[in-house]
């Protein structure tokens, strides 16, 4: 917490949630926002002028990652994970509940706050398990996990299967105001499936997943959504009929929303190679036209948030046969730079949409603080330097696992900073002016 | 096509060390050979095949050279063929099967291939339930890699045998019409077989039930049917591909008795081809159900051929992969 006053001066500001889009000043005391605004006094006041090439956003939240703490400490820690998230530009992260044990208890959800107050550096949002041991059959008790700090529920790394007990537990958890979010996958239709069903995999011999895997479920949720009135937040979205379902269920004013990860927004299965350590992930890398479609629905708002589904895995793990290796990449410290690049320069969305997808609207969909940069809030800020060029090194991250695609990609659109309740808790060396980024702080 | 005595005098002669070998090092995939590099394999294995016409069917070629025999999957054909052939290559060879390797104590098949590497191997043959595994391999050791099978992605030596088969029957393959029916979805002969003869121009039908052609198969450059009659239709050579219940998760089809009823190659249907078609299987068959014992045991069929003739291919590629000396006789 800054005790002192501080005014970031001269940014360019972008907080769609205010409408603001210019320059302007940031003044920031005891760890909250207290003003914004053109020439703000500096009376009182630590000065920080911030070079007009460097964007000044609500802090970005990634509402879909794995610390695996408790339980497989050697792929992540909740220490490793939110530095990760701090040096990817996130000051929050929602991890989800399939860690050993699951969090399906208070005792697991407080052990994982507890762990994220001693690092303190992002701030971490638990989400409950939906079912006991997510192996949807019983219900958790949401509002002892709700009150304990969960801000969702989700059976994630499986699907809620049964559709009544999807049905019962969207209309429990309308009782207390979250998202179900929702690992859209039918059981059977999967089978032993490890990439998405298509040339490649047919090349590879690999066993297929065809995208309606993925979205007779998310047609499911739709109708259990509108059935119950219950919020269905559809995790890590990836083929082109779930992202057609979500479409119409907004048509008809559904709660339902969805997020895509970087990787299904730029690859394809065109990509596939024998790596899972690069390759092998949940969903697969779809086709093309899944991938466009993804970029459409990004565009045209559909997709209202980008998501990691950071997934750390062991090097060890990932070393073995495809068909053997455990699913999942990471995606802290590459997803800005990636969704800069790829998204923002061009030219498929404008920079107070990217703000929206990976800061405010995140923050709606969890009913979490932050997501913009108003008095009174929480000063959780991530600054961008959106012309940077970088390479990603994943030797250097600060995650515990290298498991990513994106090694030595060259990407335009950097973090420049993330400033958590006023403190810097990151700064990017390789971004000029960030050495100023500093102050007095207790 | 090279006639075998050039083939002979390319192997006695080795004018030039690089003639005889091949780019990589490894056999993963078909893929990794040129279309001259396959007919060179061709060629070689021509010679190959006069050796185990010989009295002494066995040449110093391999001589000091160690070959391990990985099977970590049932096999009988394979395994065989490839010991044979390292053996009248006077190559030092040991075999490694699944049951009795310590994979069964917890070693990762990376881990494993590390310490066959110290070992200082020449060559190691591979036989893997899971597609990839033989990349794993390459990683990891300086052994040349021959894939005998992974998974349910390619088997090059046995697409290797079948051309070499083929072109024992027929002249040239442009122009041939090759129907290749049964389990295409979990089949690796099916992928190995695709990309050699179309390499060498062959036109090539694939026919199965609908369950079973894998998606995106097209892509290959195959005409892929569900109708026997259209795949049948004047082929040259027919090739049938064992249902392969025991990758199956899941349903496919009724009963076997349905499959042979609809899929089955019987002598009635054999009708359908050119009259000089030839009968492939890669083995094993499964009589009644791929085919009927009158086709197998028929005139049309060369089942017994394409194993003798994989000797003859593994020796040939053994050989060129191991890059042997120039100084080396082959007699």
């Amino acid at each position: 917490m800054t005790k002192q006053a501080v005014v970031l001066k001269g940014g360019h500001v972008v907080d769609p949630a205010q409408g603001l889009d210019g320059k302007f000043d940031v003044r920031i005391e005891g760890g909250r926002i207290v003003a914004v605004g053109s020439d703000l006094p500096i009376a009182s006041a630590s000065t920080v002028s911030i070079p007009a090439s460097l964007v000044v956003c609500p802090g970005f939240i990634d509402m879909h990652v794995h610390f695996r703490e408790p339980g497989q400490e050697h792929k992540e820690t909740i220490a490793s994970g939110v530095a990760a998230a701090v040096a990817g530009g996130f000051v929050a992260a929602a991890c989800m509940p399939n860690t050993d044990p699951v969090n399906d208890h208070v005792g697991v959800t407080e052990e994982i706050l507890r762990r994220a107050s001693e690092a303190g550096l992002a701030k971490v949002y638990p989400i409950g398990a939906a079912s006991l041991g997510s192996l949807g059959e019983r219900m958790t008790e949401i509002r002892a996990l709700r009150a304990a700090g969960c801000v969702g529920v989700s059976d994630d790394g499986h699907p809620i299967a049964s559709a009544h007990m999807m049905r019962r537990t969207l209309e429990y958890v309308s009782m207390f105001d979250m998202p179900i979010i929702n690992h859209c996958e039918e059981p059977s239709l999967k089978g032993d499936g490890v990439a998405h069903e298509g040339y490649r995999a047919t090349a590879l011999g690999l066993r297929g997943i065809p995208g309606e895997c993925e979205s007779i479920m998310v047609e499911r949720d739709v109708s259990l959504s509108e059935l119950t009135g219950g919020a269905v937040h559809v995790a890590h979205i990836s083929a082109r009929q779930s992202l057609r379902a979500v479409r119409i269920g907004k048509d008809r004013d559904v709660k339902v929303t969805c997020e895509v990860t970087p990787h299904h927004f730029i690859l394809t299965d065109e990509d596939l190679q024998y790596d899972p350590n690069r390759f092998k992930m949940n969903p697969p890398l779809r086709a093309i036209a899944d991938r466009d479609a993804m970029l459409a629905g990004l565009a045209d708002g559909t997709i209202e948030a980008i998501a990691t589904d950071h997934a750390p895995h062991h090097a060890d793990e990932k070393a073995t046969e495809f068909a053997e290796a455990p699913f999942g990449i990471i995606g802290l410290e590459t997803a800005v730079s990636l969704s800069l690049d790829r998204l923002l320069h061009r030219g498929i969305v404008p920079l107070s949409r990217l703000v929206e997808l990976l800061s405010s609207n995140p923050a709606r969909i969890l009913r979490v603080p932050g997501g913009r940069l108003a008095p009174g809030d929480a000063a959780d800020i991530t600054i961008l330097a959106p012309d940077t060029e970088v390479e990603v090194a994943a030797d250097q991250f600060h995650s515990k696992s290298r498991n990513t695609p994106f090694d030595g990609w060259r990407l335009r659109g950097a973090v420049a900073a993330t400033i958590v309740d006023g403190r810097v808790v990151y700064t990017n060396d390789a971004v000029a002016g960030v050495e100023k980024l500093t102050w007095p702080s207790a | 096509m090279s006639a075998p005595s050039e083939a002979r005098d390319l192997i006695q002669a080795v004018p030039d060390e690089a003639a005889v070998r091949l780019r990589s090092k490894h056999l993963l995939s078909v893929e990794d050979l040129s279309p001259k590099e396959i007919l060179l394999v061709l060629d070689t294995a021509e010679a190959m095949k006069e050796i185990g016409t010989r009295h002494i069917k066995k040449v110093p070629t391999l001589r000091g050279k160690t070959v391990v025999n990985l099977f970590l999957e049932p096999s009988t054909r394979t395994r065989t063929s490839f010991e044979i052939a390292e053996k009248r290559l006077s190559a030092d060879t040991l075999n490694l099967a699944g049951g009795t390797s310590s994979l069964l104590k917890g070693e990762t098949l990376t881990d494993m291939a590390r310490n066959l590497e110290a070992m200082a191997p020449d060559m190691i043959v591979v036989r893997h339930g899971s597609s990839g595994a033989c990349h794993l391999l390459v990683d990891v050791c300086n052994a040349g890699v021959i894939n005998a099978g992974d998974g349910m992605h390619e088997h090059p030596t046995q697409a290797l045998l079948d051309a070499f088969t083929i072109r024992e029957h027929k002249t040239q393959f442009e122009d041939l019409k090759v129907a290749i029916v049964g389990d295409l979805l979990h089949s690796r002969v099916l992928r190995s077989n695709i990309l050699l003869l179309k390499a060498l121009g062959a036109e090539v039908c694939v026919c199965g039930p609908r369950t079973l052609i894998p998606v995106g198969i097209e892509r290959f450059g195959v005409h892929a049917t569900t109708s026997m009659n259209e795949a049948l239709t004047d082929a040259d050579v027919v090739m049938l591909l064992r249902v392969q219940i025991e990758r199956m998760h899941g349903h496919f089809f009724p009963s076997l008795r349905e499959y042979f009823t609809v899929f089955g190659m019987t002598a009635e249907r054999m009708q359908r081809a050119k009259p000089d078609a030839i009968i492939m299987h890669p083995g094993p068959i499964n009589r009644g159900v791929e085919l009927s014992s009158e086709v197998a045991d028929g005139p049309f069929s060369v089942i017994l051929e394409q194993v003798a003739n994989g000797v003859a291919i593994r020796m040939a590629v053994l050989y060129l992969l191991t890059g042997v000396e120039t100084d080396e006789e082959m007699s």
